[in-house]
């Protein structure tokens, strides 16, 4: 994979904001007379319509802990800022805006938890909430999450391979796919109350692997990232996280693993087939309908002048990896 | 004089302080998305804002808000002019190919450059000298901005990946908006040259 050198000598010296300006940029905010929440709350798409939105409520983030895991080898990629990691998420069961699952996810309970493991296994498995933590040794994992939307982030995920999980339920010889499933609570979950918060979307969320994808090694169920549990809005107590493919197929607050012959059906795939496929590879070759997938935007720290545009990787990178996955198959037309 | 300071003083110190946010990392995770957002989402409230003022200035037998709709629909323009070069330089590293390979095959681009030519026109001819010049084809020409009202809506509501809220309370809006001109638009189209 071709990685960049986090170097800071790339920047030029009016990219970088002193240290001093930066911790005092909402004061010079105000000081110019723009203390308004809504701007530096990253909502300066104001709409005419924005009145119609509930007043932001305290955040009561939930205070996460640290977890133990076996740190990952030095990696090169420049690692997001974990604030924008945590403020800028696609997480529609919250709302559809960016912002929104930080501003509105702190209302999901994810203590106590279950996740089941099901269908055609020998040995089926719930695991409860500290099960997620204690059963496998945790470890670090450095990943670009490529979205279909065209910009990536690096993240350092915490969790274990879902072939782990997988091989302690044992699949029967006809299992073939891997249905997940997210939590389904309206009661905490504004989107899934509403269709016009939760984007129109049907609920509860779902997705789906191959086996053989499920148990490939890079294929994480992640509990935490940057060293601590999961925040809520990015999926807690435990998600997937499959690196070669778009984000969308990396389910959040899973409660359903189920094991199957047949393929499952996946909910963006239901919403708009011809835009989102079953398989979702990260693929620069195959545009989405209205956007090319050639290009991405690196989220990194630093305004509209630092901006971090690079190619995007076959298989985000991972080509060498998995590529023998999908060997005979036409990947545009199994987008 | 004072209406029209005002005016300048919000819409220019809007667009400026955001700008300048985002060159500063302030405005959320993706300043890209946000800044072209905002100057997105900023020239459609403000077009919407010029339909708005004609009604409004009959009704409220207001005539100062007359005068003010040429600024705020040349606002509207620079908002989209802003969109564009945002769009073009943040998304796409102003390369000219890639800029008209996105205006092809993206049915919601062309949507949104058709409506944006209109504004462009628009704002060409709106100095008192083009008026004069074009005397009654004045009015027909910037009658186009119905057109341009519901193309721009268009371009909003492809865009989006699967919001129905807020591309239908604009639709609505618009809709309300486009009703008072009912009259006017079914007479001009009677009316029309031959």
């Amino acid at each position: 994979m071709k990685i960049r050198r986090s170097n800071r000598s790339q920047f030029k010296d009016w990219q970088i904001t002193d240290e001093h300006t930066f911790n005092n940029r909402r004061l010079l905010l105000k000081s110019l007379g723009i203390g308004s929440s809504a701007l530096l709350a990253g909502q300066a798409q104001a709409s005419l319509f924005d009145w119609l939105k509930d007043e932001p409520t305290a955040k009561k983030q939930r205070k996460l802990q640290t977890l133990k895991y076996s740190k990952s080898r030095e990696s090169e990629l420049i690692l997001t800022p974990e604030e924008k990691v945590t403020t800028y998420n696609n997480f529609y069961e919250f709302g559809t805006a960016k912002q929104d699952p930080a501003e509105y996810a702190h209302t999901l309970t994810v203590n106590p938890w279950q996740v089941e493991i099901t269908g055609l296994v020998e040995n089926p498995l719930k695991l409860n909430y500290e099960d997620l933590f204690n059963t496998f040794d945790l470890e670090e994992r450095i990943y670009r999450l490529r979205c279909v939307e065209a910009w990536s982030m690096v993240i350092p995920w915490v969790g274990f391979s879902l072939n782990k999980l997988l091989e302690k339920a044992q699949p029967k010889s006809t299992a073939q796919y891997v249905a997940f499933e997210t939590l389904n609570r309206p009661s905490e979950m504004r989107g899934q109350s509403s269709r016009f918060i939760g984007g129109n979307i049907s609920y509860p969320y779902i997705e789906g692997l191959r086996l053989d994808e499920a148990m490939h090694p890079l294929t994480l169920m992640a509990v935490g990232l940057y060293g601590k549990a999961l925040p809520n809005q990015n999926g807690a107590p435990i998600r997937l996280v499959v690196p070669w493919k778009y984000g969308f197929k990396s389910i959040k607050s899973v409660v359903k693993i189920h094991l199957t012959a047949t393929q499952p059906q996946t909910t963006w795939n239901l919403a708009a087939a011809n835009e989102y496929g079953f398989y979702a590879n990260v693929n620069p070759k195959v545009d989405h309908p209205r956007w090319s997938q050639a290009q991405e935007r690196v989220i990194t720290s630093g305004g509209i002048f630092n901006q971090q545009h690079q190619p995007t990787q076959m298989f985000n990178g991972y080509a060498q990896e998995v590529a023998h996955l999908y060997k005979d198959m036409d990947l545009t037309k199994y987008f | 004089m004072i209406v029209k300071c005002a005016i300048h003083l919000i819409l220019l110190g809007w667009a400026v302080s955001v700008f300048w946010l985002a060159s500063q990392d302030a405005l959320g995770a993706d300043p890209v998305k946000a800044i072209i957002h905002f100057y997105g989402i900023g020239a459609l409230n403000l077009l919407v804002l010029t339909l708005v003022i004609s009604p409004a200035a009959r009704k409220f037998k207001l005539s100062v808000l007359m005068r003010q709709r040429r600024l705020i629909g040349l606002y509207c323009f620079a908002y989209a002019c802003m969109h564009i070069i945002c769009y073009w330089w943040l998304e796409l590293n102003f390369s000219p190919a890639s800029f008209v390979d996105e205006l092809v095959k993206r049915p919601y681009i062309w949507l949104g450059m058709l409506g944006f030519v209109i504004l462009l026109t628009l704002a060409a001819t709106s100095p008192h000298k083009a008026k004069l010049r074009l005397g009654r084809r004045w009015q027909t020409v910037h009658n186009f901005i119905y057109l341009a009202s519901i193309l721009v809506w268009l371009h909003f509501f492809l865009s989006r990946k699967a919001d129905i809220l807020e591309p239908g309370l604009y639709a609505l809006t618009i809709l309300l908006l486009l009703s008072f001109r009912y009259r006017k638009l079914q007479r001009w189209y009677k009316n029309r040259p031959k």
